[in-house]
């Protein structure tokens, strides 16, 4: 095989989209994941007809347009900016705190026998508290305003990235390991050239599912009390029995955590790409 | 000189792995090690990496004694173990970290050519035959210039034909820096195509059975009767080494296999 062969082999993936863009229209080439559509779409259809025919009155469950114009007139008013601006603020912030601080853990007692011994058994057992059960002791300890909100948020990443950080890099393999140590690398340099890229793969897995746990604690955050952000226009969308502001804030969140974990993997997919594995959709 | 000077192995759970290992193996000249299973060749080798410790015993390259991994040594294991997160020239160059990045690229370019593989430098691993691989694994441990480079059984998961073509690039590899090799096989044919010498080992525990000159000049022909009787003495050897009274029953062959790694 020859190395240009061999590149567009490399290529092919894309490649192929490439060839298939010039030739058939875009519904042809993408029906298989447009079927995923269909179920929503008919639903959707069928609750708006119903509505609009009287079948339904719509009040409790208000039929997509009025979804619609609901996110429409947020976004107008500039208000849904506020509340999305405020809900990244918490998760970002708590993000980086926890994600921080389960890796730097993680690594140190995926690598130090000592520190595992010492530290993992608390840590376990900390994991196994609900994290919403610390949220009266943070308001205490921390006040309801932003502080205790991060802590909450960062807590919540913090366990599944120390998890997936330790658990990749006790199980690195030792055979790659030892390959290292044949060539006479310092603790410092073995961490650097094989422990590192080794457990890649597993941390931004780790950093995905934590970044899922961010969104999910930041409304558990913003019900505790707060005067902006998407988790106070649902509590908000409740108390004034407002079910169309409700969902559209559910479909805020819904585009918000799609669009940040498709941003983690675009960031972090040129690191990976020695994988041998049939990458697929993940 | 590779010095190996009363070399014993004893495992923490009291199996005795080596036995008063002693051997002289001259400078560029290469031996290969065949040996019933349970015979601690692999043990044999991991201590001369310095990847274990001797329980006592000394050894040595040239006078230096080696007590830990050590740059006049190389090692080559059973799998490729390439690190998959590096191009197939950064494989090879992981031990000139080193070195200038010029001088590393020009060595790394200029073994990976002698090996076949000048045109796969960009590559990953994974996109690489199993004797592909393989070549890179010994491109990387010869690159580093090692006086003495270990092989562990590297050719036993490849075809015979591949198996052939790598003793090839082997020995061009050998040719350019003129190692020390010392080759661990279970293929007696192989021993001899690339041995100056053989080295039968006898198990449990694993001992020196016997030394075996092969005095072909290279490259060897297979099919000629002077190989063909240099493969039956190393085959007899073999079988006598198999025969020794002390030697153990089947099973506990079977057992102590488990242990070399």
């Amino acid at each position: 095989m020859t190395v240009t062969e061999f590149a567009s082999a490399g290529e092919a993936d894309t490649a192929g989209r490439a060839e298939a863009k010039s030739g058939a229209p875009f519904a042809v080439r993408h029906w298989k994941a447009l079927l995923g559509l269909a179920l929503p779409l008919v639903l959707a259809i069928g609750w708006e007809l119903a509505v609009a025919f009287g079948l339904a009155s719509g009040r409790l469950m208000p039929p997509p347009s009025r979804i619609a114009a609901t996110f429409a007139a947020l976004a107008q008013s500039g208000e849904l900016w506020t509340h999305v601006s405020a809900t990244m603020g918490r998760v970002l912030a708590g993000f980086a705190i926890g994600a921080a601080a389960g890796t730097l853990i993680g690594a140190l007692t995926g690598a130090s026998d000592f520190a595992r011994r010492v530290l993992d058994p608390s840590l376990q057992a900390l994991r196994a508290v609900p994290s919403i059960a610390w949220v009266p002791l943070f308001i205490l300890w921390l006040g309801i305003f932003e502080a205790s909100k991060l802590a909450l948020i960062a807590l919540g990443v913090f366990f599944p990235i120390y998890l997936g950080v330790a658990g990749a890099i006790h199980g690195v393999d030792r055979k790659l390991v030892e390959v290292g140590r044949a060539f006479r690398l310092s603790r410092l340099e073995l961490a650097r050239r094989v422990l590192m890229p080794a457990v890649l793969p597993a941390w931004v897995i780790s950093l995905r599912s934590g970044l899922g746990l961010g969104f999910m604690f930041v409304v558990a955050a913003e019900f505790m009390g707060a005067s902006e952000g998407l988790g106070y226009l649902l509590v908000d969308g409740q108390q004034l029995g407002k079910p169309d502001q409700i969902l559209a804030a559910i479909i805020a969140f819904a585009l918000l955590g799609k669009l940040s974990d498709s941003i983690l993997v675009a960031v972090t997919r040129p690191l990976l790409a020695w994988q041998d594995v049939s990458r697929g959709r993940l | 000189m590779l010095h190996l000077d009363k070399l014993s192995k004893t495992y923490a759970d009291g199996t005795e792995a080596l036995r008063a290992i002693t051997l002289d193996i001259p400078s560029g000249t290469i031996a290969a090690i065949v040996g019933g299973s349970g015979c601690g060749k692999t043990t044999l080798l991991r201590l001369v990496a310095g990847l274990d410790q001797p329980s006592s015993g000394a050894i040595r390259v040239d006078a230096e004694p080696i007590s830990g991994p050590h740059p006049a040594v190389g090692i080559v294991f059973q799998e490729p173990r390439l690190f998959p997160w590096l191009s197939v020239a950064d494989n090879t160059g992981f031990g000139l970290a080193g070195l200038p990045r010029g001088e590393r690229e020009r060595r790394v370019g200029e073994t990976l050519a002698r090996v076949g593989l000048g045109e796969h430098a960009g590559r990953w691993p994974r996109e690489l035959s199993g004797g592909q691989q393989q070549r890179v694994a010994i491109a990387r441990a010869l690159v580093a210039q090692p006086k003495v480079a270990l092989l562990d059984e590297p050719f036993s998961a490849l075809d015979a034909f591949t198996r052939v073509s790598l003793h090839d690039h082997l020995l061009t590899l050998w040719r350019q820096s003129r190692p020390t090799i010392v080759l661990v096989t279970h293929d007696v044919e192989e021993a001899v195509a690339l041995g100056d010498q053989v080295i039968i080992m006898s198990p449990r525990p694993g001992r020196v059975f016997e030394a075996i000159d092969i005095a072909l000049g290279r490259p060897r022909d297979r099919l000629s009767d002077a190989f063909e009787a240099a493969k039956r003495r190393v085959f007899k050897s073999l079988n006598a080494s198999l025969a020794d009274p002390n030697a153990p029953r089947r099973e506990d062959v079977a057992s102590g296999a488990a242990l070399w790694w």
